[in-house]
């Protein structure tokens, strides 16, 4: 098939970006990246610069993978990152525009590159249970209710690749920030340093410079790995309680 | 050189307790003072910088990534094996110790897989204490599932994402220690050379991936936790970034490396589409509980399928060969990955293969849906139910035991294998080999310690199902933290390593020029597709089934490739920016030299064991060990023209040596 | 009170804020719409008149009020420091903008607020303004009290089409506005539950229909009915 791509090319953070129109021809087979490869390739035997994105596993769940493809973070296929859409999904003769994600927490590195350390700094915040290694009881003296693990795991999935912040139109955190929140505070081991993690992990996704959660639900649908917004209201369902409620 | 393992002394079950207790230990008013440099974020890495961290010592950790999460650990599926016996059928540590000295051939170290096994129970622990969400039964305990090749059911498991569960676990524990300044995480950063000072490994040489800015870390002591090198097969189930440089450096600083050749091949991957392929899909171990191998019986039908013009199910029954039923009837679709992977190629190479390229056979699931449905019908109290509400059933069974994976293997292949037999080809997915350590995973090189994937100590010549996440972390949070103050317990006394002395510089030097090397060649070709023929190479001579002649040929090959590599590579930008083909360059101008030493080791090998089949060492067809000439693990040292082989022989005091028979 | 500093700064507090006003200004349209219903008594407006100065001149509505001009002012000005902000934190838009993935509305909701601000202004201005701080309103005399014509000034004003139009324009983004707002602020609150949350958003969905209907009931029927007395 011959694709014309709309693609971000943009030298460096300070630099001015722009797009460069360039005719590709994929395979259905291919995976969206494979089909980048193949550009790239073409590119480099040109001696041109190759376009720089960020992947590693391209098994859809590293997290790597980060662009907009027309609009939509990861593409329009539901429950799928970058790596794992696959060409059959476009038709020839289209026109694909392929951007960075885009917030001010993810400044651009280069092309559709962007820098995503403000995540780590959310979970080391306290994105994490106080258990030295060593120091832990028997895996079975503390049982756990089916369900909520399962619940727990849901919220776990979150493979960091920040969709959510990209298709969100404030650039909001809170769909990552508050999937961590439930996936340690549904189960008993979490729930100790609950109220601490909940406060310090909201300061620091404030200050890394996160938009506001307007509840748009843009993050839910762009999520690869279709983390529900519910956790959202419970983060705020948490936040009120501690605040209003807790000791300090 | 004389290669020690300082395996402690005593029975097997009492020489980690007793070594425990009786090791020189750094007290904390020291460890303050100690400097630990951790290269690599995956479960080894991140498990070993959390603990060391939370010990007192100063640590630096490293990855290449922009955040530790996305080290490859992430990816495993399956589970991870503990010998916590809860499902009272039998299992002990014990008995993991010996489920893994088997699946290895025989190939591994008795107390470091015994110690393996000790370990297990306490990673369970630790990973739940962590947050961990393993599976649960309606009680609230833990769930397990059983893996191939053993009797017992002891994997646990977070759905089909274990590996990327319990790597989030250590992220966190590493994230911890970095919020509370134990760590000081160095991200985007890569490692490209070994430092030494009068022998001992005391730092090395990172790139900063963002600048191009080359730094001189200093340390007293090192420990690499970089993962294995499967893609030097380029196409392979790892990462696209995952690679041996760090390994391969600290080798060109007199590190060994350990039966490179040693190369698990897994039996079920989604089968190469096409030339412009990049990388290749794992579906997990389990399918093979109700997917039935086939391919067709005749040549005829094969090609009929490559062509498109039949498909799976336009063949009746008696035209199939379920070809691992047949030849392993004791086992069947069950047998290990080394025995499922290589009768895959048989059938592919026979020209049975069902895939347009010719190298891919079937999973059904079609029997099993079958069975299930009329099970679920039974169960529903349906008297003569249609064919059509039969496989309804049965697919909705299917699917809540299989149903991401199903769903993983339509989004790559755009066909539904709930309709369809999937199709599979085996991949490489993990290596064996490693650098050399000894009992306290310390290379031969003093100060530097090796973990996880990176070392060869505990999965012998193939790795049981569920076993790699396992090792990882027990080398990360409950044997480095021991046994690296076996080391620093007599550096107390050494000041701060500095980063400014002739080694340092010399070191980084040596960096800044191989790269200017690189870009200065200005060739025609891309990294890629050097890489792309480097694994091809592979692939054909040093694959699935070697012999002597073609992994002759297979290294005159590589030595030529590595050649016009130097000589025609193209590589643009420059050293001082944001330069992914750079890094890809410096990584597969390393890979071409250990490619060599692989055909090496493998023509050296002369016997079949595990992962390493040896078509002149067969017995009725199937792989066929020698324990009387090859009961030794081979550390290389290497030399551009003749790597050194010494020889780590290896004794059995505890199992019987046995053939591995699946008939 | 650091806390509280804290809390009022933080994202969920900034949200907070724009939950419970808005909540409090969808409570008053409530109330407003009832009252306002009366103009459709058709009795010449003495129901509507005799109520329209209760509800200036008693003392206890009169604190009320307070809260409520509070109310919009909060929302107004929070809203737009939110919306401002959120336009910092995205940088730079998409060259292929999407409603695949949110709804118009909520992607909008600064928009349709400065809409509705906008009709909030002409509004006031024609009534409340007038009514409190000019002397040009109609008055009328029942059982001998003199008031004044709020009624007549209302048909006055709805007769003319123009007026009508920004009517309707504005009550369509209130619409709008209600559409995504009715079930974000109690996201916002926290309350969201598998087995209630489908209610709310049906609610909210009825809630943001029916409501501005009613209200544009009011000018249709002036604009309508003093048409056919021509």
């Amino acid at each position: 098939m011959k694709l014309t791509l709309k693609v971000w090319r943009q030298k460096n953070n300070t630099a001015q970006g722009h797009f460069e129109n360039y005719q590709v021809e994929a395979d259905e087979h291919m995976s969206f990246l494979e089909m980048l490869d193949v550009l790239n390739q073409e590119l480099i035997e040109k001696k041109e610069d190759p376009v720089a994105f960020e992947h590693d596993c391209r098994e859809g769940i590293c997290g790597a993978c980060s662009m907009v493809i027309n609009g939509r973070p990861h593409g329009s296929q539901a429950g799928t990152t970058t790596c794992q859409l696959h060409m059959r999904a476009f038709k020839t003769g289209d026109t694909i525009t392929i951007e960075p994600f885009r917030a001010n927490a993810f400044p651009v590195i280069k092309d559709l590159a962007v820098d995503r350390s403000s995540f780590d700094a959310i979970i080391q915040a306290g994105g994490y249970i106080s258990v030295n290694t060593g120091q832990a009881p028997d895996g079975n003296a503390i049982p756990i209710e089916k369900d909520l693990a399962s619940e727990a795991f849901d919220a776990a999935t979150c493979i960091g690749c920040g969709a959510c912040v990209a298709a969100c139109p404030n650039g909001s955190a809170m769909l990552f920030t508050s999937a961590k929140i439930n996936h340690l505070g549904k189960m008993p081991q979490g729930q100790v340093e609950h109220g601490r993690r909940v406060k310090n992990m909201v300061r620091v996704m404030d200050k890394e410079g996160f938009g506001k959660c307007s509840n748009v639900g843009a993050c839910e649908v762009d999520c690869p790995k279709e983390i529900s917004t519910d956790n959202i209201a419970a983060l705020n369902r948490y936040y009120l309680g501690q605040v209003f409620g807790g000791q300090d | 050189m004389k290669l020690e393992a300082n395996v402690p002394e005593g029975e097997l079950a009492e020489k980690w307790k007793k070594y425990r207790g009786s090791m020189n230990l750094v007290a904390p008013n020291n460890k303050r003072r100690l400097d630990v440099i951790v290269v690599g974020t995956g479960l080894a890495g991140a498990a070993a910088a959390a603990t060391l961290g939370e010990l007192g010592y100063n640590v630096k950790c490293f990855t290449f990534h922009d955040s530790p999460r996305r080290a490859h650990s992430i990816a495993a599926q399956g589970g991870i094996n503990a010998a916590k016996n809860y499902q009272n059928d039998g299992d002990s540590i014990y008995r993991l110790f010996y489920d893994t000295i088997k699946g290895g051939d025989y190939r591994s170290r008795e107390a470091n897989v015994y110690r393996l096994a000790e370990c297990s129970t306490e990673i369970i622990d630790q990973a739940v204490a962590q947050g961990v969400p393993f599976a649960r039964e309606y009680g609230g305990l833990l769930a397990n599932r059983s893996f191939g090749g053993v009797q017992v059911s002891r994997t646990f498991y977070a759905r089909g994402q274990t590996g990327q569960q319990l790597l989030l676990g250590a992220y966190s524990a590493l994230s911890r220690q970095i919020a509370k300044g134990q760590v000081k995480m160095y991200n985007r950063h890569e490692m490209l050379d070994l430092v030494k000072v009068d022998g001992k490994a005391r730092g090395i040489i990172t790139r900063n991936l963002l600048t191009g800015k080359l730094d001189r870390h200093a340390a007293h002591s090192v420990v690499l936790a970089t993962g294995g090198y499967g893609n030097v097969f380029y196409l392979s189930t790892n990462a696209m970034g995952s690679n041996v440089s760090a390994a391969w450096r600290s080798v060109k600083e007199g590190a060994l490396f350990a039966n490179p050749c040693y190369t698990q091949i897994h039996p079920t991957c989604i089968p190469v589409s096409g030339e412009y392929q990049s990388k290749l899909t794992l579906m997990s171990e389990s399918l093979r509980n109700d997917g039935r191998v086939w391919v067709p019986k005749t040549v005829e039908d094969a090609q009929a399928i490559q062509r498109g013009e039949k498909r799976a199910e336009d063949l009746p029954e008696e035209d199939r060969d379920y070809y691992l039923e047949r030849r392993y009837p004791a086992f069947g679709n069950l047998v290990p990955r080394d025995v499922a992977s290589r009768a895959a190629k048989v059938a592919s190479d026979e020209g049975k293969g069902v895939v347009k390229t010719g190298l891919g056979v079937y999973l059904d699931f079609a029997a099993a849906i079958e069975r299930y449905g009329k099970s679920e019908a039974f169960a529903a109290g349906i008297h003569n139910p249609s064919s059509e509400k039969i496989r309804e059933l049965g697919e909705a069974v299917v699917k809540s035991k299989y149903g991401n994976l199903f769903q993983m293997y339509e989004k790559i292949t755009g066909e539904n294998p709930y309709k369809t037999a999937m199709k599979i080809y085996p991949a490489v997915h993990y290596t064996m080999g490693g650098l050399w350590v000894d009992y306290n995973l310390q290379t031969n090189v003093p100060g530097l310690f090796a973990l996880g994937e990176a070392n060869f100590s505990d999965h012998g010549a193939n790795r049981l199902g569920a076993s790699a996440l396992m090792q990882g972390l027990a080398d990360g949070y409950f044997v480095i933290p021991y046994t690296i103050g076996t080391f620093l317990a007599n550096e107390i006394r050494t000041p701060k390593i500095s980063n400014d002395s002739p080694e340092f510089h010399d070191a980084e030097q040596r960096v800044k020029n191989r790269l200017d090397q690189l870009l200065a060649i200005g060739g025609n070709q891309s990294v890629e597709s050097f890489h792309r023929r480097l694994g091809k190479i592979m692939w054909d001579y040093c694959g699935m089934s070697r012999n002597a002649e073609g992994l002759k040929k297979g290294r005159e090959l590589i030595r030529a490739l590595r050649k016009e590599f130097y000589e025609d590579v193209y590589i643009p930008g420059s050293a001082d920016e944001f330069n992914p083909e750079l890094e890809k360059a410096a990584r597969v101008a390393d890979f071409l030299e250990l490619g060599e030493l692989f055909a090496v080791d493998a023509l050296d090998r002369g016997e079949s064991c595990g992962g390493h089949f040896r078509e002149e060492s067969t017995e009725n067809g199937e792989a066929k060990r020698n324990d009387a000439e090859y009961t030794y693990v081979s550390a290389w040292e290497w030399d551009d023209n003749n790597p050194v082989l010494h020889k780590e022989e290896l004794t059995f005091e505890n199992v019987e040596l046995k053939t591995r028979s699946y008939k | 009170m650091r806390w509280l500093i804290d809390f009022l700064t933080s994202s969920i507090g900034k949200k907070l804020v724009m939950s419970l006003t808005g909540l409090f200004l969808i409570s008053f349209l409530v109330v407003h719409l009832l009252g306002n219903l009366q103009l459709l008594i058709p009795d010449g407006g003495v129901k509507f008149n005799i109520y329209a100065k209760f509800m200036t001149t008693n003392p206890i509505v009169k604190f009320l009020a307070i809260g409520l001009y509070t109310g919009i002012l909060l929302h107004t000005v929070q809203g737009i420091l939110i919306v401002l902000g959120n336009k910092k934190a995205k940088g730079s838009k998409y060259a292929v903008s999407t409603y695949e993935n949110g709804s118009w509305m909520s992607k909008n909701m600064g928009l349709l607020g400065l809409l509705i601000l906008f009709f909030l202004c002409v509004h006031m201005g024609d009534f409340w303004y007038k009514m409190k701080f000019t002397d040009q309103m109609p008055m009328v005399t029942y059982d001998g009290v003199v008031m004044k014509d709020l009624y007549t000034a209302v048909y006055t004003s709805f007769s003319q089409v123009w007026i009508v139009i920004i009517y309707l324009i504005g009550l369509v983004a209130l619409s709008l506005h209600l559409l995504h707002g009715f079930q974000s602020a109690f996201t916002t609150l926290g309350l969201r539950h598998k087995k209630y949350t489908p209610l709310i958003k049906l609610m909210g969905i009825g809630f943001s229909v029916a409501i501005p209907a009613l209200y544009a009931l009011i000018p249709l029927w002036v604009l309508i009915k003093e048409a056919a007395n021509y």
